[in-house]
């Protein structure tokens, strides 16, 4: 176990290494100029000097990729282009719509994907276990930007039951209007996400129906469904968990979408507008802060699987 | 030479396709949307871009068969252009995500040991980008466009495959076919294409057909964000944000594009897993048929849209 731990903290820091070059690399060498970027055509040689010397872009390139990691290691992630905030200071304000719509999302996914999951795969082969199924696979194919408009307009359009943009200003202070804003949102990422994850608890679910244990267990006196409970269901909380890990990259992908149709005051909205501002220094530190939070959520998963699952644990 | 065909004879695939649900409406669907981007490229019932201020708004009849948008503009005749636009998307993405995934799981099946180390470490760590933000960086310095789509697509999927054919590939790579290709005098390459590839093919195909539904999601997210299609293109993704504006008052007319996306993608997911299901011989005998292969999984989450 500790040798396999050893190894996987290996492979991430490998991982965050590899995803700060390649970030630093496509924001710096791939488009020829930031500098001639940020002045716009319209920038005279001098005020493109004056931005190169400020961004340190004068400087050679490993230089400036050390400079950068070394800000990280010292909390600081970047400074603004545009209004010289610091990207740190702004990523904390911003994870607090961000962090619990994620949650709320995730929270949902599960809460209808496992019970749904499983029994349509115990009901294969009946109506409503079709029914469900195909209403899994259907509801996984809809893009997350058109199941927010859907759900605007049933519930704050035709019912008004919930605001259909925005956060409160006075934000956390006053919690039930926070949830109130967050509620839609979190409900399209979870239905979207859900439906894929119940695609693959119903999988993982037959599987462990045709396992000899289980039907072991039934031939000794135990009804089906509780041989399944008790025997074949904590295998498919093992998949579900690793299916979890890599959700998150999807409720993240999930959020920048409908952080934008909901106008909420998140990461993913943030990031899109300093995208489409080219405000690099900012992005770089965003791409940075999203991709290491995947890899650190991959590296958790696998060693939690490790942890709960005896088997893997014994394996060399 | 003597050209070797050293496969073993199988069942038609395409057959036993049809013979599943999943893979007749898969078909049929991809089929349909391919047919209407052909015909969109000479017909539609009106021009996709033509205003007509007169017109604003009309309910679905006749002559607007799904009504028309706040310009006048007829639906119907967006939708058939925007159908393009996706089968661009999802072809492009496919064929980078072919080039990119074929290249890694050949170096990654086939060089020196370190090589094939380190190709196998770098996919790991690549699969963990999700495409979103990929496009993210190509963006910021390119700003947005379809191409920003088709590559940021393209490199994710093609990582993804490269994943799931580099093990298939290294299974076949001792097969006394290529040994006897190999004793042959083929070169490397010759022998990766005459007789490694064909045997990697199916769960190649698989991945592609689940990458062009990612490639449509992403058409659709990514250009609601203002990173894909410019507004001035048809598209899917792009009817999709100019609609929103007044879903308020005309919540309806946002459904036509949704439905679009979404039965496209169902198309292409379910074609997926029906071929999965056709071309695998451990699948179709039935053992075995819930265990997704190595990384299969990971079409499930990685939806940008």
């Amino acid at each position: 176990m500790i040798k396999y731990t050893l190894t996987r903290a290996a492979l991430l820091l490998l991982g965050l290494l590899v995803a700060s070059v390649l970030i630093f690399l496509s924001l710096r060498v791939l488009p020829g100029d930031i500098a001639q970027l940020i002045a716009g055509t319209n920038g005279t040689p001098e005020q493109v000097a004056a931005i190169r010397e400020r961004l340190g872009l004068d400087q050679p390139l490993p230089l400036q990729y050390l400079e950068w990691i070394g800000g990280i290691f010292r909390g600081d992630l970047g400074t603004s282009l545009l209004n010289g905030s610091g990207v740190a200071a702004e990523l904390a304000q911003k994870a607090q719509v961000t962090v619990p719509l994620g949650l709320m999302a995730l929270t949902i996914a599960v809460l209808f994907a496992v019970p749904l999951g499983v029994l349509s795969a115990m009901r294969r082969g009946h109506g409503d276990g079709t029914f469900l199924s195909i209403g899994a696979q259907t509801l996984a194919a809809v893009p997350v930007v058109w199941a927010g408009m859907m759900l605007v307009v049933v519930f704050a359009v035709w019912l008004g039951w919930l605001p259909a943009q925005g956060f409160p200003r006075s934000g956390w202070n006053d919690p039930a209007a926070a949830i109130r804003s967050l509620l839609l949102p979190a409900l399209t990422i979870g239905i979207v996400e859900g439906a894929m994850l119940m695609r693959f608890v119903r999988s993982a679910t037959m599987q462990a129906i045709g396992q000899d244990y289980v039907r072991t267990a039934a031939a000794k006196g135990l009804t089906r469904t509780t041989a399944l409970i008790r025997h074949g269901l904590p295998n498919v909380a093992l998949s579900v968990i690793t299916v979890l890990g890599l959700q998150v990259a999807g409720i993240i992908v999930g959020a920048v979408v409908i952080e934008q149709l909901f106008s909420l005051p998140g990461i993913g909205r943030m990031l899109v507008a300093d995208v489409s501002a080219r405000d690099l220094p900012k992005v770089q530190g965003e791409l940075l802060v999203l991709t290491g939070f995947v890899l650190v959520v991959g590296f958790a998963v696998d060693l939690l699987h490790r942890v709960i699952d005896p088997r893997q644990r014994e394996a060399p | 030479m003597a050209r070797h065909t050293a496969r073993t004879p199988r069942t038609p695939w395409l057959r036993r396709l049809w013979a599943l649900s999943t893979g007749r409406f898969g078909l049929i669907v991809v089929a349909v949307v391919a047919l209407t981007a052909l015909v969109s490229l000479f017909w539609t019932p009106f021009d996709p871009q033509q205003v007509s201020i007169a017109e604003r708004w009309a309910a679905p009849g006749w002559p607007h068969a799904l009504g028309t948008d706040g310009t006048g503009r007829d639906i119907l005749s967006l939708l058939m252009a925007g159908s393009r636009t996706t089968v661009l998307v999802a072809v492009g993405a496919g064929a980078i995500a072919t080039v990119i995934g074929v290249a890694l799981a050949a170096l990654g099946a086939l060089t020196a040991r370190w090589l094939r180390e380190s190709v196998a470490v770098l996919v790991d760590i690549l699969i963990a980008f999700p495409v979103l933000i990929i496009a993210m960086m190509i963006s910021a310095v390119w700003g947005g466009s379809l191409g920003v789509v088709i590559w940021s697509v393209g490199i994710g999927f093609g990582v993804n495959i490269a994943r799931v054919t580099r093990p298939e590939l290294r299974r076949v790579l001792h097969s006394d076919f290529v040994l006897a290709g190999r004793a042959s005098g083929l070169t490397p390459l010759q022998n990766l294409w005459r007789h490694l590839m064909p045997n990697v093919a199916p769960v190649f195909i698989v991945q592609l057909s689940w990458g062009m539904a990612v490639a449509v999601l992403a058409e659709a997210g990514l250009s609601y964000l203002g990173f894909g299609a410019p507004i001035t293109e048809p598209s899917w993704g792009v009817l999709l944000a100019q609609l929103q504006q007044y879903i308020s008052v005309y919540p309806l007319s946002v459904l036509w594009p949704g439905l679009a996306i979404t039965l496209t993608v169902l198309g292409l997911n379910l074609l997926g897993d029906a071929l999965r299901e056709a071309t695998d011989p451990t699948l179709s005998r039935g053992r075995d048929r819930l265990h997704p292969p190595r990384g299969a999984i990971r079409h499930v989450p990685e939806v940008v849209a």
